[in-house]
């Protein structure tokens, strides 16, 4: 590139080869006003003059026939050197026949002689010189610097070439990616990073030559691999974690994700192939459990399932598909168990799909964001509800809302809750506000800050989902917290196993350390009640006294407590 | 003093050699007076002379090449039949297609004197 760039400053320099003067001459008077003009009378002379560093050809002109070294031998050792990769050389001849054995040979185009209109020439000439400027632009973007494999746009462009060529071998579409790379490049700095990228490639090469294959290095740690079908990718995913585990200065393993889309669909494009084989790869970011994993049109379906999902999710916000069910919760420590909230929980009767379950659509919105939309409008219909049974009933039944990870990044998110609770004329204890203990991993300072500012206008703050995770007590005696949600799964199994029962009681021990009480979720039938009430447990929720209702079906609860229609 | 008139008159295409001078006159007129010290005429004769019909042709090519740039029609059409004979490797009458194309040369020299 810099070399182009110093040939527009000054004159592209032009070695004319051709042991006849009248021909150097008449020639070199074409090309004297465009160019620098060098002339050298055969093969030799010529060849001493491309390796002297003092000159930078542009083009060389070349007669065949010469005494001392002709132009045929010199055409052959030019081409074979890769010094002269970016040299065009026109041929000149009288001779016709010669015409497609120089092209052959190597040389980018032939002049004849007698030679043409200067016109011509100086037409041809500039034309070749163009075009292998281009040619070499080009090809210091052809391959990626690191790594000598394909650049992204070549990599599909040589694919389509291989495709155009007519192949009924069975090929596949190959995406591996490098877990956590980034804090390799932090941890042991951008070389090291770099030459783990480079010894993927180099494995690539080890595992595959004498395949059909291109590869490419698309992104920071991502490489794309066309090839015929390897029927297993185990063997090559061991190679390059072995390889790649043995670099100098990391001593953790490298761990790779590899998607294979295998024996792709001809009638699809290059670009959805890899699309595919992504989607695989992607699949398994997380599970540490295994390397490779292969698109299926499963899959696949899911995907479109999950596009079709995102795509709705708006239109059905707007005509109130999103339905919020409640759940209600009792004391038990009483006499008789009693209505003390609710918790709002999400249902999507989608008009065309039908009823979709939370499961199939909350991890997808969390994944991108959009559960900000969904808390949003449950926190809404739920401030709604709160104020609609105190006007209906004069008993405020408090509401548990979720409250996701994206919301507690949301600057606006205090000013909106206290708004909408303005809006409705209820108060910050009326809507608790349940957040779920991966939150904290995330960002603890950020959760804790929000937490405390939200506590401080009076809100509840309930720690949902306690004991699934990534508990740890130091969270919870930096957190502050009003409510432990105990996981339902303690529950589920207290009575079955001795374990869980042990469990149960620790998170007990912990929320009368920390002086708050417990909602255990999840309680289905008696014993598991009287066994919680036994443990000193205050707040139930589960099927034993109902499943998530539609607010209609709510209202009887509320009835049964006392409370009348005003 | 060679002039484009008496080139013409000796029967070159003028216009097409001046041309592929790109108009240069003077560059035309000096290629043209170098035409008589061209080392290949006597490295062709030499060749005839000994019988080597590949280096003949080698030499006759090379001439043509040049004649063919300046347009110098008479002497190009004798060099051109005489490098296609050798071409062949005929057997033909060489020391009189030389002795034609000799006189030409020799006619051009006296024009450029």
């Amino acid at each position: 590139m810099n070399d182009i760039l110093r040939n527009r400053t000054a004159k592209r320099c032009v070695l004319i080869v051709d042991d006849e003067l009248i021909n150097r001459e008449i020639l070199g008077n074409m090309l004297v006003s465009e160019y620098e003009v060098v002339y050298a009378e055969n093969g030799k002379d010529a060849l001493e003059l491309l390796k002297d560093s003092h000159y930078q050809f542009s083009l060389m002109l070349l007669d065949l026939l010469m005494p001392v070294m002709n132009g045929y031998d010199l055409l052959n050792i030019v081409r074979s050197d890769p010094a002269f990769d970016a040299l065009p050389i026109i041929v000149m001849t009288q001779e016709s026949s010669a015409e497609v054995d120089s092209i052959k040979a190597g040389a980018a185009d032939f002049i004849s002689k007698p030679y043409n209109r200067p016109e011509v020439i100086q037409a041809r000439c500039a034309r070749i010189i163009d075009l292998y400027e281009k040619k070499t632009i080009i090809s210091k973007t052809e391959t990626d610097a690191l790594t000598g494999l394909y650049s992204k746009e070549f990599f599909f462009e040589y694919i389509r070439n291989i495709e155009q060529a007519g192949t009924d071998i069975e090929m596949d579409a190959m995406v591996l990616n490098i877990e956590h790379f980034h804090l390799i490049n932090e941890i042991y700095g951008r070389s090291e990073g770099d030459s783990v990228l480079r010894t993927v490639a180099d494995v690539l090469h080890k595992q595959l030559d004498g395949n059909i294959w291109i590869g490419s290095r698309t992104d920071a740690d991502t490489f794309y691999v066309y090839l015929n079908s390897l029927g297993d990718y185990q063997k090559l995913a061991d190679a390059i974690t072995k390889e790649t585990s043995g670099i100098s200065h990391i001593p953790a393993r490298i761990r790779i994700r590899m998607g294979v889309y295998k024996d792709i669909d001809r009638n699809d494009t290059p670009e959805n192939w890899f699309d595919h084989a992504n989607l695989a790869c992607n699949q398994l970011r997380g599970d540490y459990t295994r390397q490779v994993n292969y698109y299926d049109s499963d899959l696949h379906d899911k995907q479109i399932y999950h596009e079709r999902l995102i795509h709705d999710i708006d239109s059905s916000i707007a005509n109130k598909d999103f339905i919020v069910y409640y759940q209600p919760k009792y004391s038990i420590q009483s006499e008789e168990p009693h209505l003390r909230s609710a918790e709002a929980l999400i249902r999507w009767q989608h008009p065309e799909l039908g009823m979709i379950s939370p499961g199939d659509f909350i991890p997808l919105f969390e994944g991108n964001g959009l559960v900000q939309k969904l808390d949003r409008y449950v926190w809404e219909e739920a401030a709604r509800q709160i104020r609609k049974w105190r006007d209906k009933y004069g008993i405020t039944v408090p509401v548990s809302v979720n409250v996701s990870r994206i919301d507690i990044y949301d600057p606006m998110l205090e000013e909106y809750l206290l708004k909408l609770l303005d809006d409705n004329g209820i108060s910050t204890s009326d809507l608790m506000l349940e957040i779920t203990e991966s939150a904290y991993s995330d960002n603890a300072s950020r959760l804790i800050e929000v937490v405390n500012n939200l506590r401080k206008k009076g809100f509840k703050i309930e720690m949902d989902d306690f004991g699934s995770g990534y508990s740890s007590l130091n969270m919870l005696t930096t957190i502050p917290i009003d409510i432990l949600k105990m996981d339902m799964k303690f529950v589920r199994n207290m009575l079955k196993d001795e374990k869980s029962l042990k469990l149960t009681e620790l998170v007990m021990d912990i929320s009368e350390f920390l002086d708050v009480p417990v909602v255990a979720e999840g309680v289905e039938d008696i014993e598991q009640l009287n066994k919680l009430k036994e443990m000193g447990c205050e707040i139930i929720q589960g099927y034993y006294f109902s499943k998530p209702v539609p607010p209609e079906e709510f209202e009887k609860f509320i009835e049964k407590e006392g409370g009348s229609q005003k | 003093m060679i002039t484009l008139d008496k080139l013409r008159e000796f029967g070159a295409d003028v216009d097409e050699g001046l041309a592929r001078c790109y108009g240069n006159e003077a560059l035309y007129l000096k290629l043209v007076g170098k035409v008589e010290d061209e080392p290949n005429f006597a490295r062709l004769k030499d060749a005839i002379d000994s019988g080597d019909k590949d280096a003949a042709f080698e030499a006759a090519h090379a001439i043509k090449g040049a004649l063919g740039n300046l347009s110098l029609t008479p002497m190009s059409n004798k060099i051109s039949e005489i490098t296609e004979l050798l071409r062949a490797k005929q057997d033909a009458d060489y020391d009189t297609l030389l002795a034609e194309l000799f006189e030409l040369k020799d006619s051009l020299a006296e024009l450029c004197d």
